[in-house]
């Protein structure tokens, strides 16, 4: 297939994946804001999303504060901020719009719903409970996207491409997230305090769709080193990096079985993944949490780079 | 006085023509409430699958649709076959003209077309001079523009051998009115033109260079998203399987195009381009195109890939140009032209001139490079600041210029917002032409949405109807 092809199927997937992972964000920092114990707090839960989303540069030139209005307004909607949900879609439609020939009807259809329905969201429309409507419906759409990409695409190149790009971005969001927690060291097996971490943690959970899974995996309560285990190694958690990094190998894996030839990034993939299938949680902690997800996130961009090169991007 | 109008369907308060007496039954009888239904079923379907008509820079939404009036337009089957063996026979001329004008100029040699028509033409590339081209076929898809004045009366307006388009609002209103009124299409027998894409990749398959070996790998190429036709391109590549290029996809090494693939360089065969002439190779014509591929037109002379249409092809659909063609009919295939073209004076000729400038207010005065509805003059319906003015912009340049008669377009009935009332209409088949020249049964009704207006071009908020062709 045309390389361009390629690269525009993996970043529709990288960029319909960003911005249900924007909502995800702004979802559990909204309901944080809402705890009492937060209000107490010095804690910035606004703050914080925006560093989670890497995009603390950028909105301090924009903002003077990260008040609730600021950030859903810079998140959501800004379009000076290409990372926006609004440029997240608009992009995702307009790759979509130059491929559409290698997109299923289901997909384009998808695609062109959600941008023709994006103009009736914007700030007014998003103010107190219009906001849970607002991230429902990215969130829908984006699943709706992604559903329709595995239900009805044909196995091969195209299709590899396109969940190469989910993984890719999946596993750096959820990187992300979890690294806002990485100045809380408590000790081996120790319960989670009272109060606000509690609820940092929760959210976390919640922010992957994770809460209820947790519980049924560990049925032992939320305890940090569990918690980083279970988003961290668990293969078995579609959003933790072992599943990224398992799906990335084997979308690889079926790219090279196609086109009979491996790359530098084949290399690397099955080495960010062995690492995780066969990682302990305690290393995670004796490296510092924030010091391996920082690595993760730079290998992971790495092998994004190792991709392109490959296929030409 | 204007002359009577001739309605497709037939006259107010007449007997309906046999082919629409079914359609007017049932259009007597379904209630304007379940059509307005319809067209907005109609109007979401086109919106969600995305077949836009982008106009930029004009404000507002800049990807529209283009009306589609959902009361089929129809054609007796000896119309149309009628009509085809005319289409035929005017776009092997056509091919044999370019062929001609590039090559032995036997034409000009005969002073049948005046040479300076031809060689002084902006649109003849003189880069095509002595270039052999398999089948010698210059315009692989070819899109003639026809209107009708009475019941065996058809008239060639306008000859489109560059880039016709709109086939894919013929194969898209098909499918609509199939999904909107199956009960129709149980009562008619409607010749099916869905097998139009597999056509067109068979003719274009049937062009590849001589030196290729394998099956040759065909290619739609368009300048991109932002372009007004961008949809077309894409259905077209959709429907053939075939990759939808961009200049940059493509590369040329050794005069061998490539297109960059993910498992390396692919080498293409034959482009089904739709991108214009000046744009396609900066080396060769505009240095600033940023669509083109550098080097192209040299591998396309070496006869390493194929274009269609071939670069050059314009000076067919030049307008002082179409007022020859039924001569070329007569010079190059021996035969009798079936398609009459309408009268037509060129304004670069001392006598024609002098009428069209008495007459200007009866007459429709064309630009000879112009498309699209613009730079045109509709005399009867003009004010006399605009003819005034038109008149001064002809005394300096009247070579740029052709003038025609106002034709009495036929009308058929179009649902509109006063209700099912007549509408002007045209007609454009496409004709496709490789080892053989074929046209599927049917085309692009275009239609005036306003009443009166002769304008149908969709630049200028025209709409489209299905077009059925009966079978016999």
């Amino acid at each position: 297939m045309l390389s361009r092809t390629a690269d525009n199927l993996y970043w529709i997937s990288r960029y319909m994946e960003r911005a249900e992972n924007l909502a995800r964000i702004l979802r559990v920092t909204d309901r944080l804001s809402l705890m009492p114990a937060i209000a107490e707090s010095d804690g910035n839960e606004w703050h914080s999303t925006i560093v989670v989303a890497g995009l603390e540069d950028m909105f301090y030139e924009r903002y003077d504060e990260a008040t609730p209005e600021n950030v859903i307004s810079f998140l959501a909607f800004d379009p000076e901020n290409p990372s926006s949900v609004r440029n997240c879609i608009e992009t995702a439609r307009r790759n979509g719009r130059a491929v559409r020939t290698a997109l299923t009807t289901e997909q384009w259809e998808t695609l062109n719903t959600t941008w023709l329905e994006l103009p009736g969201w914007n700030e007014n429309r998003v103010r107190g409970s219009g906001l849970n409507r607002f991230l429902d419906w990215v969130k829908d759409r984006s699943l709706l996207f992604h559903g329709a990409t595995v239900a009805t695409m044909l196995r091969r190149d195209s299709y590899f491409f396109s969940r190469l790009g989910t993984f890719i971005e999946r596993a750096d969001n959820t990187a992300r997230i979890v690294d806002v927690k990485y100045h809380i060291l408590l000790p081996e097996q120790a319960e989670v305090g009272g109060g606000i971490d509690y609820y940092q943690w929760a959210s976390i959970l919640r922010a992957v769709s994770g809460y209820r899974s947790y519980n049924s995996v560990y049925r032992q309560g939320l305890k940090p080193w569990l918690i980083v285990e279970f988003l961290t190694l668990r293969e078995e958690m579609p959003r933790s990096l072992a599943s990224c990094s398992l799906g990335i190998k084997e979308s690889l894996d079926h790219l090279a079985d196609e086109y009979g030839q491996r790359h530098e990034c084949h290399r690397m993939a099955g080495q960010i993944h062995s690492r995780l299938r066969f990682g302990q949680v305690d290393d995670i902690f004796r490296q510092g949490l924030h010091e391996f997800l920082s690595e993760h996130i730079e290998n992971n961009n790495r092998l994004a780079y190792e991709i392109s090169r490959a296929y030409l991007f | 006085m204007a002359p009577a109008i001739f309605d497709e369907m037939g006259a107010e308060g007449a007997e309906p023509r046999p082919a629409y007496r079914v359609l007017k039954d049932w259009l007597d009888q379904i209630p304007l409430d379940v059509l307005t239904l319809r067209r907005e079923e109609a109007e979401t379907f086109f919106r969600r699958i995305g077949i836009t008509f982008a106009v930029y820079g004009e404000g507002g939404d800049p990807e529209r649709i283009i009306p589609y009036d959902i009361i089929p337009r129809i054609l007796e089957a000896a119309e149309w076959e009628q009509i085809s063996a005319g289409l035929v026979q005017r776009v092997n001329a056509l091919n044999a003209f370019i062929a001609d004008v590039y090559g032995a100029q036997e034409i000009l040699k005969a002073g049948i077309v005046p040479s300076e028509h031809v060689l002084l033409n902006e649109t003849y590339r003189h880069q095509m001079q002595g270039v052999q081209l398999p089948h010698n076929v210059y315009t692989h898809i070819a899109g003639i523009d026809m209107v009708r004045v009475g019941p065996e009366e058809f008239y060639v307006l306008e000859d489109n051998c560059r880039t016709p388009s709109g086939v894919s609002y013929m194969l898209e209103n098909r499918e609509i009115s199939m999904r909107l009124f199956p009960d129709l299409f149980e009562r008619y027998h409607v010749a099916p033109v869905d097998h139009y894409c597999d056509d067109l990749h068979h003719t274009l398959a049937s062009v590849a260079p001589r030196n290729c070996e394998s099956d040759p790998t065909v290619v739609v190429m368009t300048p991109g998203i932002y372009n007004s036709a961008y949809y077309e391109h894409s259905f077209l590549a959709d429907q053939m399987g075939v990759e939808l290029v961009e200049g940059p996809d493509l590369y040329v090494k050794d005069d061998i195009v490539y297109m960059r693939t993910t498992q390396g360089p692919k080498r293409v065969d034959v482009i089904y381009r739709r991108v214009d002439d000046d744009f396609l190779d900066p080396l060769a014509f505009r240095a600033d195109s940023a669509l083109g591929v550098p080097g192209i037109m040299q591998a396309y002379r070496a006869g390493n890939v194929n274009l269609a249409n071939a670069v050059g092809a314009g000076i067919a659909d030049d307008k002082a140009i179409y007022t020859y063609v039924p001569k070329m009919v007569e010079f190059y295939l021996g035969e009798k032209p079936i398609l009459k073209n309408v009268p037509t004076w060129r304004c670069g000729e001392k006598d024609d001139l002098a009428y069209v400038k008495e007459h200007l207010a009866e007459l429709v005065v064309k630009e000879v490079h112009g498309s699209g509805g613009y730079g045109m003059l509709v005399g009867p319906k003009a004010t006399k600041e605009e003819i005034a003015k038109f008149a001064h912009a002809l005394e300096k340049a009247p070579e740029k210029y052709i003038a025609q008669p106002t034709l009495a377009l036929s009308t058929c009935p179009t649902f509109v917002n006063e209700g099912v009332a007549p509408r002007h209409v045209d007609l454009r088949p496409f004709i496709l032409s490789g080892r053989e020249t074929r046209v599927v049964p049917g085309g692009l009704t275009r239609v005036a949405m306003r009443e009166g207006s002769l304008v149908v071009n969709s630049s200028q908020g025209g709409g489209t109807k299905d077009t059925w062709v009966l079978k016999s």
